[in-house]
């Protein structure tokens, strides 16, 4: 499963759907959003998608973990829209017939999102202002290097 | 010949809209884009070296050769996750 939603992402469900009888091992990612953003306090966050690009790019990462790591079933949901504090804007699943195989693909799944899909986070401050949140592709190719 | 011309994030902000079908000249890249975007909003040029250029939904670089009907995104650094 591989989807883009406006709704609140039900982690169980997303667990559910990798549940396979071959597999040993589930490893499910959580992502959820932080109430501070340098030292700034952050009231809520919206995310923007290029919808169609976002699932093409979300199901290719998929398929390169498929092809790296002995793995069941993988799972990818990203929130878009409003998202309030500390609910999950991204969730990710990962079936296999062993554990170590499972947490490899999903860190995997979350390091390679992060960097090719395009997805933006808005964040909006206290005071009303809002701000994209914005690494440069360099610096982050660097934080995953480091 | 025309392209559709999709910014997103910051890029959707500095230009003031998020979707434009654009006369484009024959020939054209697709960092040419990014030209007309610094004459609408010098801004850009601080970006330049940020953005990255998407065609029919791939990634590619900037001096990908366009065609009619092309679906141009100019894609700033993803934050995603």
């Amino acid at each position: 499963m591989v989807q883009l939603t406006k709704n609140r992402i039900e982690t169980e469900e997303v667990l559910r759907s990798v549940i396979a009888p071959e597999s040993g091992a589930v490893n499910v990612f959580v992502g959820t959003t932080r109430n501070h953003s340098n030292g700034r306090r952050v009231t809520s966050l919206e995310y923007e998608a290029y919808e169609p690009m976002a699932v093409k790019m979300m199901e290719r990462v998929v398929r390169e973990a498929q092809g790296r790591w002995d793995v069941s079933r993988i799972s990818v949901v990203h929130r878009i829209g409003k998202v309030n504090i500390g609910e999950s804007s991204v969730v990710i699943a990962v079936s296999s017939p062993h554990r170590d195989e499972a947490f490899q693909a999903c860190r995997f799944l979350i390091d390679r999102l992060k960097q090719v899909v395009p997805i933006w986070k808005r964040e909006f401050f206290e005071d009303g202002s809002s701000e994209w949140s914005l690494q440069s592709h360099e610096q982050e190719t660097a934080t995953q290097a480091g | 010949m025309q392209i559709k011309l999709k910014l997103f994030s910051i890029a959707k902000d500095l230009a003031g809209f998020d979707e434009k079908v654009v006369e484009v000249s024959q020939g054209s890249v697709a960092e040419d884009v990014l030209e007309s975007l610094i004459r609408s909003n010098a801004k850009f040029v601080d970006w330049k070296k940020s953005l990255r250029y998407a065609v029919n939904l791939e990634y590619v670089h900037g001096d990908f050769r366009l065609k009619d009907g092309d679906e141009v995104a100019v894609i700033p650094p993803v934050s995603g996750g």
